[in-house]
């Protein structure tokens, strides 16, 4: 079946060549209630190394656009030991955040101010779309993966201590509460998004306690919603399956720690870490930032150089657009960023190119309609 | 590898056939609880409406779509909108309505326009285009005609002054005119639209409609960036049926809008494929965008061949306004392909299917 349809494939694809990239529109229009075009507030944090230079390419495109936003800019740098005070007010007031990205410091017992910003507003679901970009080449096709991962306990609970010297325990946490709430919250993004299928990824052939309250959890929350397929994967071979047959995953809610591998190998198959866009949400805060961020804040020479990939941050602010119910705006901004990348002319060095982030940029605006 | 291919294969087929489907990669990341069901007050009305906003009922069930119906029976020879009715919208904030006959004469006032003025929704539009497989007789028709909604001349103020004369007082706000054109502005705005035409006949009727100009032209200057001019009435009914590409965004008092978007709509391809709504502060109603013949013939009654496109397309404005971009998507996609394929039509469009054949082909059309 697969040679037969191979040729009918190719029959139609010579039939039809791919036409240039057309910009999604919708006749349908949006139809506002009155007062819904007045700007909105977002708290900014540009952050650490490549932080600013990605938040500064998104202050750029979004007065381009002339969106209906404006930042409320915040300087948080990675070493602190705390965030400020004030950062958690304009949060909370705004309800919506952008955020470059925090250096976590390796070891020290300095805990990372990332997550301390996720616990504080009790954002409880990341999000992480990977999927191919047209004109993107990659190994793998017909990725379009969402991987949405619980983001305040599990192995990142932070409850470490030293027994005896020499000898450290450190705790996973796996609450029902949180276990519950996340599952809902991936199988209500399928429902709205009209996903086909949610996957639970685990190791509870080990954990079978902690991994196993997870898992019934998700079981649970699976008979609500007959329309949407669910089914379970450990760990280990998720990551094989990942990276041998991609197609077969659709959403997938895993843990912290698990989630955090998975979205990183499902960003890098699909095109890498600098374009993937993703978010936060919690119950009534939501901050958006690069989707999966391997490295941490990028090297040091991507940020004397200035080359780094804004791409993931202007899609993630595109996200950021949506969820504050600019659709339009959403739109251009994401057809803009999608026509550079198929132009292909002007790349930074993580996607094979050699430009600068201003480039990227100056491209993008020049793309916007 | 094969249920890939198959996958694959049913979606080139559908390019190769001319219809695209809308796909959105940067996924609307919903707030939690976003998913749960909203009730929505149903007015079937009279005439062709039950068999509409059935069709509707029909395709949200199909979809699954997080909504449910609160249906209240109304009909226009009544004196007054029901008891209930009222509360219900007010608790719901958004209203379905199929079509409210208005009787010719007789001094029975429209209920149609009493909804809107209790409600206060004072902004009614219409999207006119071009449908992809609809043939026309007019190319590029892309137009949204916002229209003033509750004062002008269906103010509903008249009265007999001596016998064989009567008066009807058309009203004209600085209040009204100003909300109007800055809704219109604001819309266009949001949905990157580049012009906005205010049409009016301020050369007779000078300070009336010249109020309405003003509050039009103060507005504009708050919106540097969208192109604004205005245009006479009966120039703009001969443009519209000459060059109906020149206009984008159209910002009208009330009685001009409503023959503006008939005849937009049916250059475009008719009313029965064009969807629209009202919007006030606080409350939204769907319905059929433009309706010129009130609520249908009688024959299309009987024989249930009303096209239920218009309203369908207006569920899909309800749903996006609903906030559940995806369920209004796919419903837009599975109609337009509908009406690209040319098989299945009703008899205003040149076919001669029922509205339940419609409805059939749409729910199988749904991805």
């Amino acid at each position: 079946m697969a040679r037969r349809s191979a040729s009918i494939l190719n029959r139609l694809l010579a039939k039809n060549p791919p036409s240039p990239f057309t910009a999604p529109t919708r006749s349908i229009t949006y139809m506002p209630r009155p007062g819904d075009g007045a700007p909105r507030t977002v708290t900014l944090i540009p952050g650490d190394g490549i932080g600013p230079l990605v938040t500064g390419a998104v202050e750029q495109v979004m007065e381009a656009m002339h969106a209906p936003v404006h930042f409320e800019r915040y300087e948080v740098l990675g070493h602190m030991r705390r965030v400020p005070e004030e950062v958690i007010e304009s949060v909370k007031r705004n309800k919506v955040c952008l955020k470059g990205g925090l250096a976590t410091p390796v070891g020290g017992g300095v805990s990372s101010l990332n997550m301390q910003l996720r616990k504080e507003l009790d954002i409880f679901a990341s999000l992480v779309n990977c999927i191919n970009v047209p004109g993107l080449a990659t190994r793998h096709e017909n990725v379009d993966i969402v991987v949405i991962r619980e983001n305040t306990e599990g192995e990142y609970s932070g409850l470490e201590h030293e027994v005896v010297p020499g000898v450290v325990e450190s705790l996973k946490v796996i609450t029902k509460f949180c276990s519950e709430r996340i599952a809902r919250y991936a199988f209500e993004y399928a429902y709205l998004n009209n996903r086909k299928k949610v996957t639970a990824v685990h190791k509870a052939n080990i954990m079978k306690l902690a991994d196993g309250l997870f898992l019934e959890s998700c079981r649970e929350v699976a008979k609500h919603y007959p329309g949407i397929t669910y089914n379970e994967i450990i760990v280990d071979n998720c990551c094989m399956q990942l990276v041998a047959k991609p197609e077969q995953f659709d959403v997938m809610v895993t843990p912290n720690l698990y989630g955090n591998l998975v979205a990183n190998t499902a960003a890098g198959i699909a095109g890498g870490t600098g374009v993937m866009p993703g978010g936060n949400v919690g119950a009534e805060h939501a901050i958006f930032e690069q989707g999966a961020s391997a490295g941490n804040v990028g090297n040091d020479k991507i940020v004397e150089q200035k080359k780094a990939n804004p791409v993931a941050l202007l899609l993630s602010s595109a996200m950021m657009l949506r969820h504050l119910r600019f659709p339009t705006f959403a739109d251009r901004l994401e057809t803009a960023v999608k026509q550079v990348i198929q132009e292909g002319k002007c790349r930074t060095k993580d996607l094979g190119g050699d430009c600068t982030t201003q480039e990227v940029v100056d491209a993008v605006i020049a793309a916007l309609e | 590898m094969s249920r890939q291919s198959f996958s694959l294969l049913k979606s080139l087929g559908r390019i190769a056939s001319g219809s695209k489907t809308q796909t959105r990669s940067v996924t609307y990341m919903p707030r939690p609880g976003d998913g749960k069901p909203r009730p929505v007050t149903l007015i079937p009305g009279d005439g062709v409406g039950p068999l509409v906003t059935n069709a509707v009922e029909q395709v949200m069930d199909a979809m699954h779509a997080p909504v449910y119906f609160e249906p209240f029976v109304v009909h226009g020879d009544m004196k007054s909108l029901p008891e209930g009715l009222l509360e219900s919208i007010k608790k719901n904030k958004v209203c379905l309505k199929g079509g409210l006959k208005t009787p010719v004469g007789g001094g029975v006032s429209s209920l149609n326009v009493n909804l809107r003025k209790e409600l206060d929704l004072f902004a009614s539009l219409v999207n006119c285009f071009n449908l992809p497989g609809l043939a026309s007789r007019h190319e590029n028709v892309d137009i949204v005609v916002i229209r003033e909604n509750t004062e002008g001349e269906y103010a509903g103020l008249e009265h007999e002054v001596v016998p064989g004369v009567v008066e009807s007082l058309k009203v004209i706000t600085k209040f009204c005119s100003e909300r109007i054109a800055k809704y219109a502005f604001e819309y266009a705005y949001l949905n990157n639209r580049k012009k906005v035409t205010a049409v009016h006949k301020a050369n007779i009727m000078k300070l009336a409609d010249g109020l309405f100009l003003e509050s039009c032209q103060e507005v504009a200057k708050k919106y540097p960036s969208i192109a604004y001019n205005e245009i006479i009435v009966d120039n703009c009914c001969m443009q519209l049926v000459a060059r109906p590409e020149q206009f984008d965004v159209m910002v009208t008092p009330n009685l001009y809008g409503n023959l503006v978007a008939n005849t937009a709509a049916g250059i475009a391809g008719g009313t029965g494929v064009m969807p629209g709504g009202n919007v006030g502060a606080e409350y939204a109603v769907f319905e059929q965008g433009a309706s010129a013949g009130n609520v249908g013939k009688d024959t299309t009654q009987e024989q249930k061949n009303a096209n239920p496109v218009a309203l369908l397309l207006s569920s899909a404005m309800m749903l996006r306004h609903l906030q559940f971009p995806s369920f209004a998507d796919r419903l837009e996609t599975a109609v337009k392909r509908v009406i690209a394929e040319g098989k299945c039509r009703t008899e205003d469009l040149g076919g001669n299917s029922t509205t339940q054949e419609v409805v059939d082909a749409v729910i199988a059309n749904l991805d």
